[in-house]
Formats: C-alpha cells, structure tokens, sequence
C-alpha cells in the first residue's frame, strides 16, 4: 500500500514539473466549478423564475378582474366622500386571497354592506396565482400549512380533549356572531356573521388569521394555532352529531322555537278544541 | 227534559220585550237510532283505545330496542330513541283522548239542559242566623268584658310581626363598595380568556379581538389551590371581564386624561353591557363598533366607549393600559368608574 502510494506521487510530482501541467489544472478547475455551477444553480433560478412568472399570471389575472376596486398595483381605490371603495391589498397576504377568491365572496358582483358567499369564478391555480401576486405587494399572512388547520393532524387519543377546548374558545370568542351552533347572526346594517356549517378547516383558519370583513383577527400569537385547530375540531364535531331531540329548526334558539310552539304547537291544540266543540251529524229520522 | 223546558216556561218574566224562542227541537244523532251507527262507533272508539295500549307497547319496545350515547341510532339525522320514544308516548295519551272525546260525542246522553242562574247571596233566613250565631260567639268569648285578654291577644300578634320584620336582615348585608371594584390592579397582566397565555402588544393585529381576563384568575396560591374558584371566581368575573381590540392609532379619539391608556392603538374595554351587563364581544373591526347580543347596545370604542345606539346609558368602561418590565401587557389601575349597569347608589 505504501507502495503504490509513493509511486503515485512519485508520478505525480514528475508531471507536475509538466509543461502542460499548469493549463491543465486551471482547465480542470474551471470544469468542475463550471459543471457544479450547471448542477446546482440553474434548479434554484428556475424555481425563481416560476414563482416570477405565477406572480406575472396573477398580476394579469389581478389586472382583469380585481384592478377595477382595488388599483391596479392593490393600492386601493377611495370614493371622493373619502370611503374605500375597494381597500388596499399590501400586506393582506396570501391567506386573505385564499379566502376570500375561494370562498367565492372575490370578486363581488357588485359594491354592498357585505360580500356574500358566491360560487368560486377562478381555479385553484389562478387562486395561486392571485394569492402570490398579493402576496408580492407587502408581507401578510401566508396560507397555512394543513397539518395546521386539519383536525385530523390531531392524535385520536387526544382529539376529544381538543374538541372541549375548542368548544371553551370557540364560546369564548365566536358565539356572540356566529351562534353557540355555528349557525351565523345578524349584525348592523344588513351585516352579518355567516354560518359555519360547511365552511372548509383551511378557510376557518384563514379567516381567523386574515379578520375578512368585519370579523376580528385572531392573530396566532393570542389564539395559538391549536387552539385554532381545536376550535375547528369542535365545529366539525357540532356539525357531525346527530340531532338527537328532533329538527333543530335552524339552531337559532329561543326564536325559532317559540314560534314553532306557538303555532304548530297550540294551533294544533286550538284545532282539536274546534273540533271538539263543533256539532255532530245530526239524523233526520226522528225521534227515538 | 220535559221537566227542564217546562220549567224554563214557567219562569219566563211576562213583560220580556222579545219572546223566548226556548230550546229548537231535539234532533237525535245517528248513533241514538241506527243500531249499526251506534256498533260501529263502539267498535271506533275500542279501537282508539286499543291503538293507544298498543303504542304504550311499543315505547317499552323502543326503549330496549334503540342504542343511546355515544354512537346513537338515527332516523334521518335525527336520535331514533328520542324520536320514537316522544312519538310513541305523544300518541298514545294522544289516543286515550280522542277515544274518550269521541265516545262523548257519539254515545254518551246528548240531551239538551237548561240550569236557570241563582241570585249570589244567601237568603235573608240563612243571613240572620249567620248573624246572630257571630253576635253569640263573641258575647260567650266575652272579648268585650275582658280587655285585658283583648289587649294582650293583640300585642301577641303584633309581636309576631318582629321575627318576620328581624329576618329581613339576611337580604344583605349591603354590597359596599363592591359593585365598584374589581380584582384589576396596577400591574395586573391581561391574559387570554381560557387559555390564560398573556400577550404581547407585537402579537396583537389590527382589526384583532381578545376576549380577555386579568392573569389572577389563572394563578394558584402556595398550596397549589386555584386564587379564584366557585361561586367567587364567577363573580369576580362577572365585573373583570374585559375585550381588547387594536385600531389604527389616527382612527381613535381619546378623551382628555386618556391619551395614554392605549398601546399602539391597543385599547381594553369590559367586557360587561351598560345595560343590563350581558357580556358584549359582537366586535365589527371595520367600523369598530361593539354590540351587545342582548338588547342591541352599540358602543364606539374609538371615541372612549360611546354609547351610538340601544338602551345602554352610559359608555362602556375603559381599562388603561401599560407594558411590564417583560413586554406584556398590563392594567395601569383599576376601572375608574363601576363596570356594568347602573345602580341606585351610583347616581
């Protein structure tokens, strides 16, 4: 072993004294640096360069059919009374687009109090390409990951403990609007806090981060994502359990009910009263 | 019946300006002279009867029959238990009276009756003797003869008066003044509500909502014992409930001697109504109004809590705020002002 390796560079240092030696070494050099270049680089700029271009797909989709309210560079746009006629878009962030485009409420058919759910007018690439452009305007919030947002990431050990402490936070901070059973209620002016039942995790958890409309921001350095996570758990449990006492008639409580009592129950009373008192057949056959 | 109409006759007042027409003449129903009219209502009204027993029947069979709990069985969405139970139950007490209505209405007599009013007081035979019994019970009693005995009966009975009178006392004792403090004091951090993590102004966004609570109700003492529990805690929160939103800072207009209570557009109200102190979180963030659920009270938290529309009477109480030495967020002081609805020493 030694052997050989004495003779090697015995070899070597006799070439080395080469004449070619020097060029030779200098064209391996620029081989190998030019070759890990051709390798590496190159997959980290066309990985630039496809984002470049969803952000140029979604500044041209932007352009058609959100430029006429919010700007064309997202800076918004106000009315001359000085309100917003379309607000400005730096620093919504992705999560906010995502929502919005893909619950349908973007783009609006026309100016009103409050965006309603619509059926989605763009596909999940253009709602990217959208979402990276808005993104380019201003950092914002991101779109989650789904371990983030999907109860099942929840181990099953544990998910009936997320389910209580998701009911406790969503009591705490969601009930006032959106109803102990999610079902949504009124609020100022023809506004509304919409209904939950249906509503994909991804897009709670969105909501949640981005405050859409005039729903808060639940930031998540208050509301940790689990507790967002846990909250999201308990609503798909609400919408999984089975009625157990009959039709819940719209779950918007003593309202709904009382009519239903009122009416159908004591006008079904009333009815059998009316039938009570009301006069038999009588015969014509005389008497007996 | 004869006996009623003629009676009905003899009593009619000579001078009665429009003549009684008396009763229309008696029409027998079916089941009074059609034999098989009377057997098939008999064999309708067993019948109710029996479809009831038989629907008692099968509540006991529903009830061993349907799984209840955790994995219940369902009829379209619904419980089968509850469902089949009600159904079962409603139908058989249901039954049991349209059986005994119709074996009135079909069966039982059906004659006509007049019962002609009496006048309402005694006759003046039975009001003597009621009188002259009461006059002999108190000449026999002698309360007239013995004042003594009088006098003393009746300061007995005042006298019972005082144990009623002395028991009043439990209604209170008087609140004092704690209807207008709460557990808030200067340096008290502001944590989340169930989670009880405390906050930092940078996690705290624009447009944000917090349903908070002073950090004292999460904190045990040195035996490990919760500071707050029970019937205090609940009380103790009903007044130091608060909510935290962050604004703009151009967009609020603080009141004089408040320009300082906020961090960053950070202000912190109670959480409790003017109105009748339901707890108030309905925050709208683009027009930073709050509603309340209960009678629609509307408080702007940009201009100081000010009451735009509803019942309430008075702004919503703001909390000041600072930063401990750790960069969370703390109370300054107490509320200044009592937290929730009016009250009569409050003026």
């Amino acid at each position: 072993m030694r052997l050989l390796t004495a003779r090697l560079s015995t070899r070597l240092s006799r070439g080395r004294r080469g004449k070619y030696a020097g060029s030779v070494v200098m064209l391996l050099g620029l081989l190998v640096t030019g070759g890990a270049y051709a390798v590496l680089a190159p997959a980290q700029a066309s990985d630039e360069a496809a984002a470049q271009s969803t952000v140029d797909d979604g500044r041209a989709l932007f352009l058609i059919g959100c430029a006429s309210c919010h700007g064309k560079n997202g800076e918004g746009i106000s009315t001359q009374a000085g309100t917003q006629y379309g607000p400005p878009l730096a620093g919504v962030g992705a999560a906010a687009v995502d929502f919005q485009v893909g619950t349908g409420r973007m783009p609006l058919a026309r100016p009103g109090v409050q965006a309603p759910v619509k059926d989605v007018v763009y596909t999940d690439a253009e709602i990217e390409s959208l979402a990276a452009f808005v993104a380019s305007l201003g950092a914002g919030p991101a779109i989650p990951e789904q371990d983030a947002y999907d109860p099942l990431a929840i181990p099953e050990d544990e998910l009936n403990e997320a389910i209580v402490r998701g009911g406790q936070f969503f009591r705490t901070n969601c009930t006032a609007c959106h109803n102990f059973a999610g079902a949504g209620g009124a609020l100022s002016y023809g506004k509304y806090a919409p209904a939950l039942d249906g509503v994909t995790p991804k897009h709670i958890y969105e909501a949640l981060i981005t405050g859409p409309q005039q729903m808060p921001v639940f930031s998540d350095g208050v509301l940790k994502p689990e507790e967002k996570r846990d909250i999201i758990a308990y609503l798909e449990s609400v919408e999984a359990s089975p009625d157990y006492g009959g039709s819940s008639l719209g779950s918007i409580g003593p309202v709904s009910e009382g009519i239903a009592g009122w009416l159908v129950g004591i006008g079904t009373l009333v009815g059998f009263c009316v039938w009570i008192a009301s006069s038999s057949t009588r015969s014509k056959k005389g008497k007996p | 019946m004869s006996d009623h109409t003629t009676d009905v006759a003899t009593r009619e007042p000579a001078d009665e300006p429009i003549p009684n027409p008396g009763l229309h003449e008696h029409q027998p129903r079916p089941t009074d002279v059609d034999e098989a009219a009377e057997k098939r209502a008999e064999r309708q009204i067993a019948a109710f009867f029996g479809l009831s027993a038989l629907f008692a029947i099968l509540f006991v069979v529903a009830y061993f029959s349907f799984e209840i709990g955790g994995e219940p069985d369902l009829i379209m969405g619904y419980g089968a238990s509850n469902l089949t139970l009600g159904l079962s139950l409603g139908l058989a007490l249901l039954l049991i009276g349209i059986g005994a209505i119709q074996w009135a209405r079909k069966l039982m007599s059906d004659v006509e009756i007049v019962e002609m009013r009496h006048p309402a007081a005694s006759p003046p035979e039975d009001r003597a003797i009621a009188i002259s019994s009461f006059e002999a019970g108190v000449e026999e009693s002698g309360i007239a003869r013995r004042p003594l005995i009088r006098n003393s009966m009746l300061a007995a009975l005042g006298a019972l008066g005082l144990p009623l009178i002395v028991g009043l006392r439990d209604l209170g004792p008087a609140p004092g003044s704690a209807l207008a403090e709460t557990v808030w004091r200067r340096g008290m951090r502001l944590v989340n509500d169930v989670s009880g993590a405390p906050i930092r102004p940078g996690e705290v966004e624009i447009g944000q909502l917090i349903n908070g609570e002073p950090a004292v109700f999460f904190r045990n003492d040195e035996e490990g014992e919760p500071l707050y529990e029970g019937v205090e805690l609940n009380q103790a929160k009903a007044k130091a409930a608060i909510i935290m939103v962050r604004m703009r800072p151009e967009e609020i207009t603080p009141a004089e001697g408040r320009e300082n209570w906020g961090i960053d557009g950070i202000l912190c109200f109670s959480k409790i109504c003017t109105h009748v102190g339901c707890p108030i979180s309905l925050w709208e963030q683009q027009t930073h109004h709050l509603l309340c659920p209960c009678h629609q009270s509307t408080f702007d938290l940009a201009d100081n809590g000010k009451v735009l529309f509803g019942p309430a009477a008075r702004a919503l109480p703001q909390l000041p705020l600072m930063v401990d030495d750790e960069g969370y967020l703390v109370a300054q002081s107490d509320f200044n002002e009592p937290v929730g609805p009016s009250y009569w020493e409050r003026g």
